[in-house]
């Protein structure tokens, strides 16, 4: 993993860079409006803000390690949320007893996890067994979830779940918030997914070069499957957390979310053409990404202008990266064998 | 590639898939609905298709030199904007030709800041363009104006009574074909001329098939690039005064998150994402599918719900199908 990398001191690292971003956009955000911004309560609201969107990029970061993408993140997070919501109104109603309610609940987050792993695994066979460009099989895929999703609620939201269903999304565990912790729970995961096992190593290589991987004798196939169920996973983990959030299931919640996660697993020093990036980078982008949006919210900037910063923070980073990244670079035309 | 009229390449076209498809649903229609064959619907659907038409050509463009383009939306609905402020402060009673030429102007300098970042800096399309996206739109409504502007310049509203063809059935129905319509076959011609016979258009083909190959022969791979993005930009200016007037509405929260449609149509028309191939052909072909899908499912008996379900099948079987033909060729070869 970290033998494709020329720099041979830590401090020329992309991540470390991002690492001072985050520290300087927090540390400016402080010093324009110290009171509210570093109040308890804006520190606990952005710890509840930034998972769902959070978890979405780490799920795009998995993807973009093979040199693909998946534009269908969102469209499986609502999925799943409104086939758990809808399972959730049909049997368990607002009034039923507890014990009732969070076995209904407990089958609910089954059942979406279990149709984040089939989206994924679906997206994996386009682009493993088609042979479909990513960009393509992942467009189309999303299209047909969000229809779903749509179809099955006649594009109205849903509501009226037992009180257990905030647990996800609204409560604290020892004064963390339990979005929070899922999010490091993922990011854990994926870390050590990526680094400590063969399959992450063996991701890193096919990212890097495809052929190579192939007569390397890599299971290409099986591997992209597994790369995109993953992703279709955190996308319903995601998904859950939103609708315990919004306390409702709708088929276009988060639809601002796709670009966000795209330029977040970018602005982390994850490369577009695969073979390179790292867990802890994202991380800091997430990080610089949320102190952003809501000091800029305190200084009441509007939302318009928030998407401006965003683009240009965006296209800044993937400037000063340029150098980094030609010297990986690959050939664009990885798909056409 | 097969020739055209080779029975194996015709068959296996994309162009022929979709084509096959129009048919079809046209068919289906028809008999659940004998009102659905009329001129009526061929000038609605016609109408329909002339702003998506032009941003797909636009769109096609991008993708034949091998990247993708998803800030046209935003360049056409800021070119549009500012185009109608601009008018509306200065000279509200500005001739519409002009108009357009500023719409057209604006759009090609937005087209030329991602040439910038594509052509000069060698960035990935895909991140660069939705990067632009969201900076035009954050612009356009943090610094231009958020606000719809119904009261157009006159002439902006004089376009969009200006007529090819009008008329009433026998039936009673109306039916009109606007001006505009010109304007797409104008993109068209324009377009078709550039890429067949010009040397910037097989330069644009090459880029696609292989940039490196494409430096090796000579080709000026930034010039061309550059070129891309500001005929690009351009078209979605034209495609956003005529989306402005023609709905007699400045509307800055318009057209932006229809990008993803726009590029179905033109991959729907067997457009290939890794660059080299896509027809013009295809491409209209691949729009008017689009819009009978957007328009018309209910005439088959597929509820309204059930669009976005249907046009993301018809992206994956549209696209799947070759991709998997193509791959077995390739099995078969080997």
């Amino acid at each position: 993993m970290t033998s494709n990398r020329k720099t041979s001191t830590w401090r020329q690292a992309p991540e470390f860079r991002l690492a001072i971003i985050a520290v300087v956009v927090f540390a400016f955000m402080g010093m324009l409006s110290p009171e509210r911004f570093l109040s308890e309560q804006n520190l606990t609201s952005m710890a509840f803000q930034f998972p769902e969107f959070a978890i979405l990029a780490l799920a795009i970061t998995l993807v973009m390690m093979t040199g693909g993408i998946d534009l269908s993140v969102v469209g499986i997070a609502n999925l799943s949320a409104v086939v758990a919501a809808l399972i959730l109104t049909e049997f368990a109603g607002p009034d039923l007893p507890m014990q009732a309610s969070l076995l209904w609940f407990g089958f609910a987050l089954v059942a979406s996890l279990l149709i984040g792993a089939v989206a994924g695994v679906l997206n994996g066979a386009l682009v493993a067994f088609l042979g479909l460009p990513p960009i393509l099989a992942t467009l189309g895929a999303g299209l047909v979830f969000t229809g779903l999703a749509i179809a099955l609620t006649g594009g109205s939201a849903v509501m009226g779940f037992p009180e257990v269903v905030a647990v996800i999304g609204n409560t604290q565990v020892l004064g963390l918030p339990t979005p929070l912790i899922i999010f490091i729970l993922l990011a854990m995961a994926l870390h050590l997914l990526m680094t400590r096992t063969a399959f992450g190593i063996r991701i890193s290589m096919f990212g890097t070069n495809p052929l190579a991987a192939l007569y390397a004798a890599v299971d290409v196939k099986g591997m992209l499957l597994k790369v995109y169920m993953l992703s279709g996973l955190f996308a319903s983990v995601a998904g859950m957390v939103i609708m315990s959030r919004a306390n409702s299931a709708k088929a276009d919640y988060g639809s601002s979310y796709l670009l966000l996660s795209v330029l977040i697993a970018v602005l982390g020093g994850v490369n577009p053409y695969g073979g390179y990036g790292r867990v802890i980078g994202v991380v800091f982008a997430v990080l610089s990404m949320q102190f952003l949006s809501s000091g800029l919210n305190m200084l009441q900037v509007s939302n318009f202008a928030r998407e401006l910063i965003w683009g240009a923070l965006l296209l800044f980073v993937m400037t000063t990266n340029t150098t980094f990244w030609n010297t990986f670079r690959l050939p664009l035309a990885r798909h056409k064998k | 590639m097969n020739g055209f009229f080779s029975p194996a390449g015709f068959f296996t076209r994309n162009e022929t898939l979709v084509a096959l498809v129009i048919l079809g649903f046209s068919c289906i229609a028809t008999v659940s609905d004998p009102n659905f064959l009329s001129i009526t619907t061929v000038s609605d659907i016609l109408r329909a298709s002339i702003v998506l038409g032009i941003l797909a050509v636009a769109a096609m463009l991008v993708l034949i030199s091998g990247g993708i383009d998803v800030s046209f939306t935003a360049v056409a609905v800021s070119a549009m904007y500012m185009t109608t402020t601009f008018t509306l402060a200065y000279w509200p009673e500005m001739p519409w030709p002009l108009i357009f030429l500023l719409s057209i102007c604006i759009g090609g300098l937005l087209g030329a800041i991602n040439g910038i970042f594509i052509a000069w800096l060698k960035l990935p399309t895909l991140i660069v363009t939705l990067g632009t996206l969201s900076v035009f739109r954050g612009f356009l409504l943090t610094f231009v104006g958020s606000q719809r502007i119904s009261a157009l310049p006159p002439d902006m509203r004089g376009f969009s009574r200006l007529m090819v063809a009008r008329g009433t059935t026998e039936g009673g129905s109306f039916y009109a074909l606007p001006l505009a319509f010109v304007a797409l076959i104008f993109v068209i011609l324009l377009t078709w001329f550039l890429l067949n016979y010009t040397v910037l258009g097989r330069s644009i083909y090459a880029l696609g098939g292989s940039v490196e190959s494409a430096r090796r022969i000579g080709i000026n791979v930034l010039r061309i690039q550059f070129f891309i993005y500001v005929y690009v930009g351009m078209l979605a200016g034209l495609a956003g005064i005529i989306h402005g007037s023609m709905s007699r509405m400045a509307d800055p929260f318009s057209l932006v998150g229809h990008e993803l449609s726009v590029i179905a149509a033109v991959v729907l028309g067997g457009a290939r994402l890794v660059g080299g191939y896509g027809t013009l052909t295809g491409t209209l072909l691949g729009v008017a599918l689009i819009v009978l899908v957007q328009n018309s499912l209910i005439v088959v008996g597929i509820p309204s719900t059930w669009q976005s379900v249907a046009i993301g099948l018809l992206i994956l079987i549209g696209t799947g199908v070759p991709a998997w033909q193509a791959k077995k060729a390739a099995a078969e070869a080997a």
